[in-house]
């Protein structure tokens, strides 16, 4: 174990920990714009340096690793200074259209600005102009607010395996990007927009709804597939308007893009509430209750084992069902029905 | 080198721009004519190419050698040949007037040769002369005769410290690497010479490769790696090819590849090319352009020494660092620490240029005064003009100027000003420089190498460029020099490498010694070297012009007018100060103020 | 995509899988051939070696000697290091561009006879300031001096 002080508190923590880590076990807030915990840390926005005795200049605590008796500070005068300067290099670069922003009050950027006063900017200068119409149906880039903290690049790679997005060009001129500067071509898991901390990328679908004022949080579990990933819901008065997923979960706040995006039937007018069974051949199908459907249901299969044999039918299971719910379905159909007629949508 | 008659055709990139090949070609057609037999191979007679000597303003540069005696020639170009073939070899008399003067004798006296000794002499295309000058005799000691320890503890004894920048002790730097367990390691050689204004490196692959690989083979074998990579350029054609050419030749010679020597050691080099980013001079980002990825540095720990290509430990050492290694293994660490200041060893090879009139590559001891540098070997400011300062150290470092004319050059001297050694590239500027303009050009020069990986660098940069156009833009404001002050500081202190944290260094010596400059462009709008157009007003002197017209010609305003053969005019009202005219103006009659 | 294209390409693949060549040294032999990085190039490699395409679209643009359009066929490389600089390279650059007809943002001369582009240093600065035309080097060059060089190279 590797003892250390920051900020007067000493703390014992395992080899390999890095100083940002053991101050965030201390409670003690350094501000970030690229750091996240699920990643390999990368050191680029300079926001959380941290003096430490005997090291010639400020270093980034997201890459510093723990050491035996380090002595750190995370605030200071000089600290302060230059963790501003940076905001305002940021945002000197930035559209400040926060009023109008998808992003505005859950956006890190807008939150350091806040904290550190930046009211006005002494750096104003020449801006970028990054944004280019992407027609892809999901992901909303407006490039222009991006702060290249890289981690949607790092997650693409790291997490998703994919590698549909890279840095490009350098310099002032560096940005993210498709091959190309295309149009966005992948699976739209929207790991990227997930891990933004502005308003650089975001869910298409949810420009023009509310923002924080009336939306009302709900923990629930997707309902795709047998994974059960946790998720959030987003909602303002009977409308689903986001999902979002919460980095404490069971799946670290990592979803696919049906659990991220596939929300919208939730809100549609005429989605099925109630089992409808087609009474007559040739008839509409009518609602019906649970109980009749299941009846309708035990009683149509009976009469085909009955009279044709059990191969006569067949099962398949579904990907939104459990392992378990999956293994009594097969049950059913081998022991119960007595058939091996039985198949997985998965395959197809 | 038996032969009779020499002729030494310097054939670096400087040569060859003067035309060095078609020189020496011209003497090989005259030997033939002349009746001399075999000029090429024969015994009587020998055209040699060589590397650069340092002295490229006088290309191209020939020397002459008859018996033991010889002459240098300066200035040759091919249709000179003739007669010197006529005169000197054949007829025995030197061409008095042809050959270098005493400043060339100066030039080169007041040097220390360690590096550049053997350039000059011997041919860079061929390893036999390289082993005649006792070469990859320090390779076979080190390997045959010392263990990997005792070899890093005379590089710490030494006190040879990286000649690429930093200055960190090179023996201590091997010592960190072997310390680590590991299956494998890796030695680079940095060639990736990225500064404006500096060739040293260029300058010794060219002229003898085979110092450098032998420096690496001595380096892989002290930290145990068996593979080593030269990261060069591909800006320089002419030195990759001949690295190549020696790297052939070494692997033939079987002083490369397997059991090295007779001894079990394996070792061999890749050659891989730079595809232009200065960024990849610093160590992380090389290691990623190895590995065929972008640029783009990483923080530190972990050093390349403990977890570096591909995640092995690596060294990476300059090309001049590695140069020096040979001589340190053959002449013991006494010697080689015998030559120097306190704490910087060795001698330092140094690109001299800009406004000074003996341009060229030079090497003196560390400590050297930067007087003797520019007055005694550089013979002063060209054009007998006022020496205003000298930057050191390409974008990262600073102007040095006339009050620390006596400073020592060596890493502490340079640092105590501001500026750095860098790899040590040392430009000139006279009184028609001026800083601000300067501290520009080095700001344009970092923005746009910038890798935009981090803040401070990426948008700190930019707006410090910003800032600086302004002022020689004459839209300087009040409170723009605290500005330039602040931001740079902020922007030294909190970038992620080494580019970052020294790209404002020009701005902050120029700043500190140069502040009335950046005053009258702020305050009175005036630039006092008179080299920003904009706050300048050009017109035209009467009595100097003669009315050709080549001025109204060159405005692309049409602000210059007047009759033929009489004195033209230009309405300032129109007049954008492109500076056209005063270039195209060949009586000196536009002027500007 | 042309058979002989994928030929190349193939050749390329094969020769820089045997020495265990990375995505810079498969760029610059591929620009070598085509003397630019075609698009299609890049996809083609990039399914070959299971490498997402954006890494090699990062790497191209981030290296300064990598060109996604085909250039003209004489390249003048104006040098504008430190001397050069100080020695008036960017006189010589506005007078080239003048003299080639090329607008702003431009590089290459619209009948692709001249790409015009600068390095920020090769390392001559003896001989400053300094253009080089495809292989030839020019030393001590001023705005009128290039124009009469160039003209040797004007078809």
């Amino acid at each position: 174990m590797i003892h250390l002080t920051i900020d007067d508190k000493s703390i014992e923590v395992p080899a390999g920990t890095t100083v940002l880590e053991a101050a965030r076990q201390l409670d003690i807030d350094i501000p970030t714009l690229c750091y996240d915990s699920r990643l390999k840390p990368y050191g680029a926005c300079r926001l959380c340096i941290v003096e430490i005795a005997g090291f010639p200049k400020p270093v980034t605590s997201c890459t510093t690793p723990a050491a035996d008796n380090m002595v750190v500070r995370t605030n200071s005068a000089l600290l302060h200074r230059l963790r501003k300067t940076t905001i305002e290099l940021l945002l000197s670069d930035h559209p400040n259209d926060c009023m109008v922003c998808v992003r505005s009050g859950d956006c890190t950027l807008q939150e350091l600005a806040y904290l550190y006063d930046v009211r006005e900017n002494r750096f104003s200068g020449g801006m970028r102009d990054h944004n280019r119409p992407d027609a892809n149906p999901f992901i909303q880039r407006d490039q222009n607010k991006c702060v290249m903290c890289g981690l949607c690049v790092r997650v693409c790679e790291e997490v998703q395996g994919v590698g549909a997005i890279g840095y490009s060009n350098r310099g002032f001129e560096a940005k993210v990007c498709p091959p190309f500067e295309k149009d966005l071509n992948c699976e739209f898991c929207g790991q990227c927009v997930s891990v933004c901390p502005t308003g650089a990328l975001s869910g298409k679908m949810w420009a023009g709804q509310p923002r924080q004022e009336g939306v009302k949080l709900t923990d629930s579990t997707c309902t795709y597939c047998g994974c059960g990933c946790n998720i959030t819901l987003h909602s303002h008065g009977d409308r689903l308007i986001r999902v979002s997923s919460k980095k404490t979960s069971h799946n670290r706040g990592w979803l696919c893009v049906k659990g991220r995006f596939g929300y919208d039937f939730v809100n549609r007018g005429d989605r099925l509430t109630t089992p409808l069974i087609r009474r007559e051949k040739g008839g509409a199908l009518e609602p019906a209750s649970w109980d009749e459907a299941v009846q309708f249901v035990v009683t149509r299969m009976a009469g085909i084992k009955e009279k044709h044999g059990p191969d006569a039918l067949a099962g398949l299971a579904s990907a939104r069902c459990t392992n378990e719910e999956n293994y009594l379905f097969q049950k059913f159909f081998r022991s119960v029905i007595g058939t091996n007629n039985i198949d997985h949508c998965a395959r197809y | 080198m038996n032969s009779e008659i020499t002729v030494n055709v310097c054939l670096g990139t400087g040569g060859i721009a003067a035309g060095s090949e078609m020189v020496m070609e011209e003497f090989r057609k005259e030997f033939e004519t002349a009746g001399v037999k075999n000029a090429k191979f024969g015994d009587r007679c020998k055209i040699h190419k060589v590397g650069c000597r340092g002295f490229c303003a006088r290309d191209v540069l020939v020397d002459v050698s008859v018996g033991d005696k010889t002459w240098t020639y300066q200035y040759i170009q091919p249709e000179m040949v003739k007669r010197i073939v006529k005169d000197h070899v054949l007829g025995r008399q030197p061409i008095t007037e042809w050959l270098v003067g005493d400043d060339y004798h100066t030039f080169h006296d007041n040097q220390k040769k360690v590096i550049l000794g053997d350039l000059g002499k011997i041919d860079p295309e061929s390893i036999e002369e390289y082993v005649a000058v006792a070469g990859y005799t320090a390779a076979r000691k080190a390997l045959t005769q010392m263990t990997p320890a005792e070899i890093i503890e005379t590089m710490k004894k030494s006190g040879l410290r990286g000649r690429g920048g930093a200055g960190f002790p090179t023996g201590l730097k091997w010592s960190f690497c072997a310390a680590n367990e590991s299956d494998d390691r890796y030695i680079i050689c940095n060639a990736d010479e990225g500064d404006p204004g500096a060739f040293m490196d260029r300058s010794v692959v060219e002229g003898n490769p085979h110092a450098v690989l032998e420096g690496m083979i001595i380096g892989a074998y002290a930290i145990g790696a068996t593979h080593g990579y030269v990261y060069i350029r591909a800006e320089y054609p002419l030195a990759v090819n001949r690295l190549n050419m020696a790297l052939e030749q070494a692997k033939e010679k079987g002083f490369l590849g397997k059991k090295l020597f007779g001894t079990s050691f394996d070792f061999d080099i890749k050659v891989k090319l730079g595809a232009g980013a200065f960024v990849c001079g610093e160590e992380t980002a090389l290691i990623a352009s190895i590995e065929g990825e972008r640029g783009m540095p990483r923080a530190k720990p972990p050093f390349p020494a403990n977890k570096g290509l591909w995640g092995k430990p690596t060294i990476i050492n300059n090309v001049e660092t590695l140069a020096n290694i040979p001589a340190i293994i053959n002449r013991g660490a006494e010697w080689f620490a015998s030559i120097g200041s306190e704490k910087s060893k060795g001698t330092k090879v140094i690109a001299l240029t800009g406004k000074i009139r003996n341009t060229g590559l030079i090497e003196i001891p560390m400590g050297t005064p930067l007087k003797d540098i520019i007055f005694n070997i550089g013979g002063g400011i060209e054009g007998d003009k006022l020496f205003k300062a000298v930057q050191t150290g390409g974008p990262s470092g600073g102007c040095i100027p006339q009050q620390h004319i006596d400073l020592p050059v060596d890493y502490e001297g340079l640092k105590s000003v501001g500026s750095m050694m860098g790899s040590g590239g040392m430009v000139v500027l006279d009184e028609t420089d001026c800083m601000v303009n300067i501290s520009k050009f080095f700001l344009e020069f970092t923005q746009a190498e910038s890798c935009g990986k981090c803040v401070p660098c990426r948008i700190g940069t930019k707006r410090l460029l910003e800032i600086l156009t302004r002022i020689t833009e004459g839209n300087g404001r009040k409170g723009d020099i605290e500005l330039l002050q602040e931001l740079a500081e902020d922007v030294r202190d909190s970038s992620l490498c080494g580019l970052g944290m020294s790209a404002p260094n020009p701005v902050l010596s120029t700043l500190k010694y140069f502040r009335h400059e950046y005053e009258a462009h702020i305050n009175q709008k005036k630039c006092p070297a008179k080299v920003c157009n904009k706050l300048l007003t050009f017109f035209i002197r009467e009595d100097m012009c003669v009315g050709c017209g080549m001025c109204a010609k060159a405005c692309s305003v049409a602000a210059i007018t007047g009759e033929k053969k009489k004195p033209h005019h230009i309405d300032s009202s129109l007049c954008i100060k492109c500076g056209s005219c005063f270039d195209a103006c060949k009586f000196s009659a536009v002027l500007k103020e | 995509m042309e058979k002989t294209q994928e030929a190349v390409l193939e050749g390329i693949y094969q020769k820089c899988t045997a020495n265990g060549d990375n995505i810079i040294t498969a760029l610059q032999q591929i620009q070598n051939e085509f003397g630019y990085v075609p698009e299609e190039s890049v996809y083609w490699y990039a399914d070959r070696t299971n490498i997402p395409a954006s890494r090699f679209y990062g790497v191209i643009t981030f290296y300064a000697q990598f060109h996604l359009h085909p250039r003209g066929k004489n390249i003048i490389t104006v040098c504008q290091g430190t001397v050069c600089h100080v020695k008036g390279a960017s006189r010589i650059i506005s007078k080239i561009r003048e003299d080639l007809k090329l607008k702003e943002d431009q590089s290459t001369t619209k009948d692709m006879q001249f790409t015009l582009e600068t390095v920020n240093c090769v390392g001559a600065c003896s001989i400053a300031p300094v253009v080089i035309v495809n292989d030839k080097v020019f030393g001590k060059q001023a705005p009128a001096k290039i124009t009469q060089n160039l003209k040797a190279y004007k078809e």
